[in-house]
């Protein structure tokens, strides 16, 4: 029997491209297994091979999301595989939201089922959870031992199309699928066994949790931008040169609030960036390129803002846990309000 | 971040290159941005005329400030 069919899609850096410099790499087709594709081919066997390879740069793709896209399925469609497979992205954000972006757009044009995996804070994966299957990894290629067997199998078994059990039983994110099965006990003898432990505060696995809804309401609109004090806040990595708090470049545990009052701008000489997760040559450079302090200089002193805040806050937003950055952002709010702060623009690279 | 900033009851506009991922953090006031490691420049252009496009960016997000919205809203040219 000949054996299953696979291409895999992965990033310029586990394509041996390079790193952050090489991010603006375009879509490239390549035949045969590269990077974690060998570690995935020794689990594939004899059952399946990867016959190609598409190696796309990260900022390239989050940039160019549809050319990305066309060209991508272009080379996928060339080779008619069995299974898409992408990553793992582990906690790489750009990616994570390349592989799951990819997956969506193969497996809907070819019909062709689609898998990825990657870190649960990732973004990609509540970004396209419901339309893909994301198997669940640790947050960085470490994990890689681990992952590339799981993702391997699970691979295997889509190509062989053999039925998929539960998200809790296969190790994928829940998809919002709701699936009809049946059982032994009716729903409402189910729901008495429930309560009941319930009641006796023992553990019980309820059969529809609720989603979680966390948005938050939109505040009104500044009512005159003339009389406004204004606060920038970033998680670009924008520090004084030096970066004299020491802010990680990769899953910062601090924020910074630097004074700006005296600043007409950024420059090469007073600031650049911690910022591990992209090329760091343009925000060196001029770091009012991630941080518009020149500009806002400038919109105050011709009144079209009241006031530019005296300091600005900055945190590397580079693998940071949604833990940390959810605490970061609540002490700056809360600082910003006390300080009568009306206004803020958070940019992120 | 920004959600935070907006529970604190400040109205925040998020300048950023990858939309989808400000529309999953849960982000009110978006404004795209250039790329990603210059979201509001381009160090293709001269100085006078990068900073021209920076001030178009800023502008755009003092105009999102100064816009009611009900949900997230992406502020388009």
């Amino acid at each position: 029997m000949s054996k299953l069919r696979v291409v895999h899609y992965i990033n310029q850096f586990y394509g041996g491209v390079g790193g952050e410099e090489k991010a603006d790499y375009r879509p490239e087709l390549r035949p045969g297994k590269h990077g974690p594709g060998m570690a995935l081919s020794q689990q594939f066997g004899d059952e399946a091979e990867i016959v190609a390879t598409v190696v796309c740069g990260d900022g390239y793709f989050n940039e160019n999301v549809d050319e990305a896209l066309a060209a991508i399925l272009k080379m996928v469609e060339e080779y008619k595989p069995h299974v898409f497979v992408a990553g793992p992205a582990f906690n790489a954000g750009r990616y994570g939201m390349a592989c799951g972006a990819v997956c969506k757009a193969v497996s809907e044009k070819f019909d062709i089922p689609a898998v990825t995996a990657m870190y649960g804070e990732n973004p990609g994966v509540d970004s396209f959870r419901s339309a893909v299957y994301i198997l669940e990894t640790g947050d960085s290629a470490a994990a890689m031992r681990k992952a590339a067997p799981a993702l391997a199998g699970f691979a295997l078994k889509l190509a062989k199309g053999e039925e998929v059990g539960m998200p809790c039983c296969e190790g994928y994110f829940t998809r919002g699928i709701r699936k009809n099965v049946f059982v032994e006990e009716r729903g409402s003898k189910r729901a008495v066994s429930m309560l009941l432990k319930k009641l006796k505060g023992e553990e019980f696995e309820t059969e529809y949790p609720m989603p979680v809804f966390d948005n938050v309401e939109p505040n009104p609109a500044v009512a005159d931008m003339s009389k406004a004090t204004v606060a920038l806040v970033t998680s670009g990595g924008i520090v004084p040169k030096t970066n004299p708090d020491r802010i990680e470049s990769s899953s910062a545990s601090k924020f910074g609030k630097y004074d700006i009052e005296k600043e007409a701008r950024f420059t090469i000489h007073n600031s650049e960036t911690a910022h591990g997760g992209y090329d760091p040559v343009y925000a060196n450079n001029d770091a009012n390129r991630v941080l518009p302090l020149d500009v806002m200089r400038d919109l105050e002193k011709e009144g079209i803002i009241g006031k530019l805040y005296r300091y600005y806050y900055t945190t590397v937003g580079n693998g940071t846990s949604v833990a940390n950055a959810r605490a970061f952002a609540a002490d700056i709010g809360a600082q910003l309000k006390n300080d009568g702060v009306q206004a803020v623009i958070l940019t992120s690279t | 971040m920004v959600k935070e900033i907006e529970r604190a009851g400040i109205p925040v506009v998020h300048v950023c290159t990858v939309v989808p991922i400000s529309l999953t953090v849960g982000a009110n006031r978006i404004v795209p941005a250039v790329a990603i490691p210059y979201p509001l420049g381009n160090p293709a252009l001269e100085a006078g005329e990068e900073k021209k496009l920076r001030r178009k960016l800023v502008e755009k997000s003092l105009r999102a400030l100064q816009t009611e919205v009900t949900g997230q809203t992406v502020f388009e040219d």
